[in-house]
């Protein structure tokens, strides 16, 4: 049993403030759909307007086709999950999980029954008599999970439930969380200003920006065709080239960059590119793991060479940070494995990167980091 | 003790360990101790204290319960009357206190914006800084049989005849409930105010109407503010004295009143004595009792 949601203009304001402008989207049946953005972006104002604990000031949220306005949280085939989780401190594990059951009249046994066929889909079989505070952070996590679940809504929302985990913690409970929604096959719409989550866990994610979505799309297309430069920025790393354009040709811009010409994709939306004009402000951005040191067996239509500043060891990466023309920061990424002893501070390295994994966008606001 | 000395300084700790000494040694135990025994001893006038007659003996609690020996009856029916109408009306005026508490403390800490609570604080504390005799006697002007209410109750012809509500013990009951309204909403207010509000959204998101969110998890979250609240209404309400005399019928008589009559009127310190520690001693029981049967532990009341 699922169902999709459908935003259809939504707006909420707070006097002056708009805390989500004019959002449409099209959340499909069993999909998992995450908002993603920085805190404050209108994520969490989205995710109440869905769930009926806020009414929109305009616009209307469908879900399963059916208007929502004048319906109330507790009558929406919506479950959500609280940052905090909220569960019932004073209640045991199995009355937590049957807590939506009790309510609705549901007798003792039977609750019990649901109770525990939850508590083996969470892999917490016999624990059901447990308080809350016994249990670890992932389990409690899980018992949220069960509890939003035992309803069986037709959409679960969860609002950043991984965001007080640890790390190690956190990865694991996103492989957890996809194959709990696989194996219910209900409409997962999460909310999250992790982009790591967003993209590993959702079939779609949209990016969210001052109350705007920026662009809607499926994880490896928001991360390879990012649409703005907020998009660019705040999905994963990324070197912003301030340029003006040179020509364009089909697909491609040429960009110069104080004197050095680069070729990149022209950016655009779904339907078609940007419409590009010669001595345009733009952008031209590139991932730190597009760019390559040059030598016989990397050798990319761009070149350009900056001096060396720092080498950061991260793991299972070196990310390198160079200066460009003494007034630009470039940093790109290098595996482990790869032998970074022949660079030397303040010597200039040579650089490459491929024009089809650069983008070229309008200027416009980047995400702050 | 080295520890709470090392940890605050000699000067402060000294000054805490005598002011605390002082406090429960001079002003609690000595005074409780010394009526206890005199609650144990015939009243003697000044001159046989400490002679032969002084002697430890049962006969002010007989007289609580069989009255005086020239009394026909078989027991004291008028003062053990008193007594049990003093704590069944002290119960009543505490769950009254609390039924009403309950709302405008769960609105203050969950509803109100900070701003309007802090107003409502403000408003409901001002009231007090008029002393309680006052008070009850403000009470009398609005519920006295010419008074503010039947006025206007006359005046609307809502009622023909006006009401006497000092005869039916509707002033007192009122001036009862008002006198110790804030020990009520203080603990109720910041019991509740310390539960997390997603909770009540998760609980509504479940499915949870109003009530059963109070039922299952307000209320059982407040539950020791509850306690301490209806604790202290309830053994306030039970030793109040001015309320009851400024707004009593003239055919109800507070416990207190006769502790006073006691000790004042009648000069025997004794037996006065002996009627306070019959109503601590009960007062007390019924207040643990009722712990014990609500599950509420002593040391989470002072939380």
């Amino acid at each position: 049993m699922s169902a999709d949601v459908e935003l259809q203009n939504i707006s909420v304001t707070f006097g002056n403030f708009y805390a989500a402008k004019n959002v449409n989207v099209k959340i499909n049946e069993g999909e998992f759909f995450s908002f993603l953005g920085p805190s404050g972006c209108g994520k969490t104002t989205i995710l109440r307007a869905i769930s009926g604990f806020l009414d929109p000031s305009e616009g209307k949220v469908l879900i399963g086709g059916k208007d929502m306005g004048g319906i109330g949280p507790n009558k929406r085939p919506t479950s959500l999950i609280f940052q905090n989780l909220a569960l019932f401190p004073l209640m045991s594990v199995a009355e937590n999980i049957a807590f939506s059951l009790e309510v609705r009249g549901v007798d003792k046994i039977e609750r019990r029954k649901r109770a525990d066929e939850l508590l083996e889909l969470i892999a917490l079989s016999g624990q059901g008599d447990k308080k809350v505070h016994e249990l670890s952070g992932g389990q409690k996590q899980r018992v949220a999970i069960a509890r939003a679940l035992a309803i069986e809504p037709q959409v679960l929302l969860l609002d950043e439930p991984l965001s007080a985990l640890d790390l190690k913690l956190r990865q694991k409970m996103r492989t957890e969380l996809r194959a709990i929604q696989k194996s219910v096959g209900i409409t997962f719409i999460y909310i999250t200003h992790d982009q790591g989550e967003a993209l590993t866990m959702s079939d779609r994610v949209a990016v969210m920006n001052e109350g705007e979505l920026e662009q809607v799309g499926q994880s490896n297309d928001v991360y390879n065709f990012p649409q703005t430069p907020f998009v660019a920025t705040f999905v994963g790393e990324n070197n912003a080239f301030h340029c003006k354009v040179v020509s364009t040709e089909k697909d491609f811009v040429k960009v110069d960059f104080d004197g050095v010409h680069f070729f990149a994709k022209a950016g655009g939306d779904n339907k078609k590119n940007h419409n590009f004009k010669k001595g345009q402000e733009v952008i031209l951005f590139i991932r730190p793991e597009s760019i390559f040191i040059r030598d016989k067996s990397n050798k990319f239509e761009n070149n350009f060479s900056a001096k060396l500043k720092t080498i950061e060891f991260e793991g299972n990466l070196k990310n390198i940070y160079l200066n460009l023309n003494s007034k630009m920061d470039v940093r790109f990424s290098v595996p482990n494995a790869v032998d970074t002893s022949n660079l030397s501070l303040n010597k200039e390295v040579d650089l490459t990167f491929s024009s089809s994994k650069a983008v070229v966008l309008p200027s416009g606001p980047l995400a702050v980091d | 003790m080295k520890y709470f000395f090392d940890k605050n300084g000699p000067l402060i700790s000294t000054y805490f360990l005598i002011s605390i000494l002082f406090w429960i040694v001079f002003l609690i135990i000595i005074p409780q101790l010394y009526m206890l025994d005199l609650s144990f001893r015939p009243n003697l006038p000044p001159l046989l204290r400490g002679g032969p007659d002084d002697v430890h003996t049962l006969v002010h609690y007989k007289h609580f319960i069989f009255g005086s020996e020239t009394s026909q009856d078989k027991f004291n029916y008028v003062d053990i009357g008193v007594f049990f109408n003093t704590i069944f009306t002290a119960i009543l005026v505490t769950v009254i206190n609390l039924c009403f508490c309950y709302p405008i403390a769960f609105y203050m800490a969950k509803v109100a914006s900070p701003s309007t609570s802090r107003l409502l604080i403000i408003s409901l504390i001002i009231p007090f800084w008029i002393n309680e005799l006052l008070r009850s006697f403000a009470l009398r002007i609005l519920f006295a049989g010419e008074g503010v209410i039947n006025n206007v109750l006359l005046g609307t012809g809502l009622i023909d005849t006006g009401i006497n509500f000092i005869a039916q013990d509707v002033a007192l009951y009122t001036g009862l409930t008002y006198a110790y309204i804030l020990l009520m909403i203080f603990p109720l207010y910041n019991a509740i105010e310390s539960l997390d509000s997603n909770q009540l959204e998760a609980a509504k998101d479940l499915g949870s109407s109003t009530i059963r969110t109070h039922w299952r998890i307000v209320i059982p979250h407040a539950k020791a503010g509850i306690a301490s609240g209806c604790t202290m209404v309830f053994m306030l309400t039970a030793g109040a004295l001015a309320t009851p005399v400024v707004l009593s019928s003239p055919n109800t008589y507070w416990f207190t009143q006769l502790i006073y009559q006691w000790f004042n009127m009648n000069d025997n310190w004794s037996r006065g004595s002996a009627y306070s520690i019959l109503l601590l001693t009960i007062s007390v029981t019924f207040v643990l009792l009722m712990m014990r049967i609500f599950k509420v532990k002593i040391g989470e009341i002072i939380r």
